[in-house]
């Protein structure tokens, strides 16, 4: 008797471990939202929704300040959008190479060094967009705009770059849950298809991928999230003038927007700026809503 | 060659890496007929049934000696294409796999990759399959919705009727009713009765009851041989090898 009593304090602690430890995430979530909420909304009021969503003018320190950050936002989704439209083929591609076409021994050298791509600190994507991508880039400008005398040259800092890089960011995400929710896919789903005369690459995109694809979509979500939240590397490759997000111009983020201007930034500079973290806040959690929507659909149709 | 030989199977080996796995089987499979393979697990009856439509192709470290001929064509000459051959020779596997689309798709998928895009005729094939199948009036007001909705049994006549789809001329099915109930094994037995009029039907089970009720043929496996291979009603009575009538009255296995 005596230890069964043991056993059910330790059932409980744990029990309660687990509670305290689910009420910590909790809490963290809504009171970052409370706190979003409360420090974004206020330069709402004092410089107007209009004004400051509406209009594109950004002169936070001028003696007639403007707070307008349409072009900010823009940015950000042609920005996010751009990248995914090159990272989520090029990674779906990858990860059905890996999984389904690649022999194992190459897919065995692959497959780690996608994942190291991961592993890599986004300022280090950011370094080798300023010493490679940049320099081209304004190779290209050069060309381009060899002629034009309304075109402010950024010395190959462009909305481009940034693109590039954050594709390139956002395909380990996108690889690794494709790769993983592939090869989740039944086994005996293949050999019925190829059984029924389907060539390999008939079965991977009209079988296995199809399959896969509330895992895929999983992974394509993730990779805008990761798009739309990333500061540090293209602030170092995209400019950060704020501009029409046109190809070649030196262009301003959400994220980099806040990192660039956050250490001194007072008054209602300051309070604009919190509310393009709420805007960008917002951004992410549709995402998600997104996110949770798609796989409880995908879960119903299973 | 007889006329009425569909397959014809001559000293065929198969080694998985270093594992001989089938050792020297040869076998005369009739045309509309049905064919049985028992023996224990493990020996050899789903890897053969497998070398009949090459899906051990597909796995790795297969070799295979020896001759298939379907129609007098040997189907592991060099310049067989696999898609083609198995267009002709469909198979129904253990479990019911329908692919996670609705039935209507399920089934037209076989057409559709041999390039069959024009609704009516798919319309058409669909339909037939389902009747082929013994499944079309319990499926017909909802072709549209997942094949997944429905019960193991029906699942698994789903899956005949996609094979059926692509107009095969043999079909071979792996333990298909092993993971069905009594009612919808016994839907399916019934069903292999009129699919042999159409096709060519080779069926492995693991059930020698299930062997007597629809084989008219029976080919008993053991440990990589085919040790005896006849008439059902023979094989079952008088049985000519000592392993056989081991087998068949339940001393091992």
């Amino acid at each position: 008797m005596k230890k069964k009593a043991k056993m059910n304090a330790v059932e409980l602690t744990a029990k309660y471990i687990f509670t305290i430890c689910a009420v910590l995430a909790i809490f963290a979530v809504c009171s970052i939202t409370v706190y979003m909420i409360a420090k974004g909304t206020p330069a709402l009021k004092s410089v107007g929704v209009l004004k400051l969503l509406f209009e594109t003018e950004w002169k936070p320190t001028a003696s007639e300040p403007a707070y307008g950050i349409l072009y900010i936002i823009l940015t950000s989704i042609v920005g996010t959008a751009a990248s995914v439209l090159i990272g989520v083929p090029v990674g779906l591609l990858t990860a059905v190479f890996l999984t389904e076409v690649a022999d194992k021994r190459l897919a065995a050298v692959v497959s780690p060094a996608v994942e190291l791509l991961a592993a890599i600190p986004s300022v280090i994507y950011g370094l080798l967009g300023l010493m490679l991508l940049n320099p081209f880039m304004y190779k290209l400008e050069k060309i381009f705009f060899a002629n034009s005398d309304t075109h402010q040259f950024t010395g190959g800092s462009n909305l481009i770059s940034a693109i590039i890089v954050l594709a390139i960011m956002i395909l380990p995400t996108v690889v690794n849950v494709s790769a993983s929710s592939i090869q989740a896919v039944s086994p005996s789903l293949r050999a019925a298809s190829l059984a029924l005369g389907a060539s390999k690459i008939q079965t991977i995109f009209k079988v296995t991928v199809p399959a896969a694809k509330s895992g895929i979509m999983t992974g394509v979500v993730l990779g805008i999230g990761r798009a739309l939240g990333e500061a540090m590397a293209i602030n170092m490759v995209a400019g950060g003038s704020v501009n029409l997000p046109l190809p070649f111009n030196s262009v301003r983020f959400l994220t980099t927007q806040l990192v660039s201007e956050m250490g001194y930034a007072e008054g209602i500079h300051r309070q604009v700026l919190f509310t393009v973290g709420l805007v960008l806040y917002i951004f992410i959690m549709i995402i998600n809503l997104i996110l949770q929507k798609l796989r409880k659909e995908t879960d119903e149709d299973e | 060659m007889k006329e009425n030989i569909k397959i014809s199977v001559q000293d065929l080996h198969l080694y998985y890496g270093d594992n001989h796995a089938l050792k020297g089987v040869s076998m005369d499979i009739k045309k509309n007929s049905v064919t049985a393979f028992i023996g224990p697990s493990g020996c050899g009856k789903s890897t053969f049934l497998k070398t009949l439509n090459r899906m051990n192709d597909l796995v790795d470290n297969v070799s295979i000696e020896g001759k298939v001929f379907l129609d007098g064509d040997d189907i592991y000459d060099a310049g067989v294409d696999t898609t083609i051959l198995r267009k002709k020779v469909g198979m129904v596997f253990q479990q019911p796999n329908p692919f996670p689309m609705s039935i209507y798709d399920n089934i037209a998928y076989g057409p559709r990759v041999h390039g069959i895009k024009d609704k009516k005729t798919l319309d058409k094939i669909v339909e037939q399959s389902l009747c082929g199948a013994a499944i079309f009036d319990e499926v017909k007001d909802r072709l549209k919705k997942s094949a997944l909705g429905l019960s193991g049994g029906q699942q698994q006549r789903i899956c005949i009727a996609r094979a059926l789809a692509v107009q095969p001329e043999v079909i071979l099915m792996d333990e298909p009713t092993s993971a069905l109930d009594p009612i919808s094994t016994s839907k399916i037995e019934e069903l292999m009765e009129e699919l042999k009029k159409k096709y060519t039907v080779v069926i492995v089970t693991h059930n020698m009851q299930q062997a007597v009720r629809v084989a008219d043929d029976t080919a008993f496996f053991l440990l990589g041989e085919l040790v005896e291979f006849g008439d059902t009603k023979n094989l079952f009575s008088y049985p000519r090898d000592k392993r056989t009538e081991d087998y068949i009255t339940g001393r091992f296995g």
